[in-house]
């Protein structure tokens, strides 16, 4: 006979109650390693999506990501002419916060040349840029609409197509848009201060406006990344850096205080369902403590005790595992960053809570242990 | 009903327990010697703290005595300031059913799991354990209760539930704490007309707390203690 099945189908209310608030905790936990995940995710989407082997930026920076980097526009020809290289692109990349329909809409422009490396990987509604001006894809977190016209600094663009999954580090949806355009919005002067330029007698040089903040690279099968880049470090203001180089600026660089913000407050968490599990499992057996000195009384053996409070403490953290991961499931698209559930995350942290649940019940088992069966006898 | 050509289920002599040390010391227990055979249905009596629920402690095998020497059905368990015997709670499911003043029912089983559980936990195939405490349910009258949990049962038949509880085992020695207190005089009467019942059917010794008067007559011997001292 179980007799933790059985008291928890007496007290089924109760108990499921308990396991609810217990969900709503784990799924906090469960949120935070998904909300860290997302924010890796994130960062490495950029990185990822034109499929380059190395980057080419401005000397002894670590950009475009990490650090500012501007190198001159004429760069991706001279990296063209490298050896093993098969393609290459110009990009800017630039946060930008405009107003649409009235409300504050923050995006990452990326800005890239048309038919080369550094545009949307996808398109799922509408087509990709094939002009040179005035057009730009968009990811559905803008909530932009096919059709619809942007207003990006002192220029108006139309959305001719939508990706998804592209957002910046920081989680802004991403606007792509042509490297002419992108440099215009990020170089050009506004103008009341290119008036401002011309009557302190500066001529704007348009030559400026041919600036890009980096160079991505496409090698040929065979080539050495590691080569490439090393080669490129040799040419004057130019820096290099391989596709994992890069990923591994913007880990260490760009979310590594993140990471280390929701790891201590993840632990902080698994500590305080410890202890909250902990009181939960010792006020319950303070609530059978006249049934576990009978059961003493009778003869029942310490392992039949022991069951009963830990098959318990394990069936709530089992449920209450399950529920908090369902609604996190259910609700992740909800939150206003990314949240990725991996299985192994979450079979880590099932098996933490299978852990937890046990040193939890500890406390209670001692209670138990200490019953006198004598406290069944009255007198 | 006495056979005292045959050894005594309860055998204890010069039983002595205390508590406290020094000039906070109270002797709960002095020199007790009690013999309890098969089919006979003993009281104990005594004012509170008199240290009634104490002797039936040590008789039950639940707290040490300190000194003396016990039997129970036999077997000696305690003698020369020790315990003869290293599984106590063993020794309890095989050879004693308790009753309590409040039935102790496991409120999160039913009548019937009640009284198997015993049975189970004494190492009986679920099937066998079930059947017997349908039958022992049957016994004292309550089987048609079986599904039922305890706070929908009436006092007495709680009690008889417990009963049933206590008699699973087959045990030869029933102590029972105050067994009819929380009855009226008609349902503590079926209670103890079931005790003594068992106590002859099944050859057991019962020894009972109590300080209801009512059921006086129901009883072989009674026994008073005053001051931790056992008289007749």
């Amino acid at each position: 006979m179980n007799l933790a099945y059985r008291d928890i189908q007496h007290n089924m209310g109760r108990f499921l109650l308990t396991c609810a608030g217990l969900s709503l905790l784990l799924g906090v936990v469960l949120s935070m390693i998904g909300i860290y995940r997302g924010l890796v995710a994130d960062a490495l989407t950029l990185v990822r999506t034109p499929a380059a082997h190395i980057w080419v930026v401005e000397a002894d920076t670590r950009g475009p990501f990490a650090e500012s980097s501007r190198i001159p526009g004429d760069t991706r020809e001279a990296v063209m002419r490298l050896h093993g290289v098969e393609q290459a692109g110009s990009v800017t990349y630039q946060s930008v916060e405009t107003v649409h329909n009235a409300k504050k809409l923050r995006v990452y422009v990326v800005g890239y040349e048309l038919n080369r490396p550094g545009g949307p990987s996808h398109i799922i509604e509408g087509r990709a840029i094939a002009k040179s001006h005035y057009e730009v894809v968009v990811d559905r977190r803008t909530k932009l609409k096919l059709g619809e016209t942007l207003r990006l600094g002192s220029y108006n663009f139309a959305v001719i197509g939508l990706t998804d999954g592209q957002v910046s580090s920081g989680g802004d949806p991403v606007v792509y848009m042509a490297l002419k355009d992108s440099q215009e919005l990020q170089f050009d002067l506004a103008p009341s201060a290119a008036r401002l330029e011309i009557a302190r007698g500066n001529t704007p040089d348009n030559s400026d406006l041919d600036t890009v903040n980096a160079v991505l690279a496409r090698l040929t099968l065979h080539a050495s990344p590691d080569i490439a880049a090393e080669t490129v470090r040799r040419w004057k203001h130019m820096g290099a850096m391989t596709q994992q180089e890069q990923e591994d600026i913007l880990i260490k660089s760009v979310v590594e205080k993140a990471r280390k913000q929701i790891g201590l407050f993840t632990t902080i968490l698994l500590i305080v369902t410890t202890v909250i599990v902990s009181l939960i499992i010792y006020t319950m057996t303070m609530d059978k403590i006249r049934e576990i000195a009978t059961l003493k009384l009778i003869g029942a053996p310490d392992r039949t005790i022991i069951g009963l409070i830990v098959q318990q403490a394990l069936a709530m953290g089992v449920i209450g595992f399950t529920l908090g991961a369902l609604l996190i499931m259910s609700t992740k698209d909800n939150f206003p960053r990314r949240v990725v559930l991996q299985p192994e995350d979450g079979l880590l942290l099932g098996v933490a809570v299978i852990v937890v649940c046990i040193l939890a019940s500890g406390l209670g088992v001692r209670l138990a242990l200490k019953v006198d069966p004598a406290t069944a006898i009255g007198g | 009903m006495n056979n005292k050509n045959t050894h005594p289920l309860v055998h204890i002599s010069g039983i002595n327990k205390y508590f406290g040390e020094g000039d906070s010391r109270v002797d709960a227990l002095r020199d007790i010697d009690l013999d309890v055979y098969a089919g006979q249905v003993v009281a104990l009596l005594g004012p509170s703290g008199s240290g009634k629920t104490t002797l039936l402690n040590v008789i039950g095998c639940i707290q040490e005595p300190d000194g003396g020497h016990m039997a129970l059905d036999g077997d000696v368990v305690y003698d020369n300031g020790k315990w003869l015997r290293s599984d106590l709670r063993a020794l309890r499911l095989e050879k004693i059913g308790f009753i309590f003043q409040f039935h102790n029912l496991l409120p999160f089983l039913n009548a019937l799991d009640n009284v198997s559980l015993v049975l189970e936990l004494a190492g009986h195939d679920k099937a066998l354990a079930r059947k017997r405490a349908m039958e022992l349910l049957l016994y004292l009258e309550v089987d048609h209760r079986s599904q039922s949990y305890p706070a929908k049962l009436s006092g007495g038949e709680a009690q008889r539930v417990a009963i049933a509880r206590a008699l699973a085992n087959h045990p030869k020695i029933i102590l029972a704490d105050e067994p009819t207190a929380a009855l009226d005089s008609e349902r503590a009467g079926i209670v103890m007309d079931l005790l003594r019942k068992v106590a002859v059917e099944q050859k057991a010794a019962i020894l009972a707390v109590t300080h209801d008067e009512k059921i006086f007559d129901r009883f072989d011997h009674i026994f008073h203690l005053r001051d931790g001292k056992l008289d007749e």
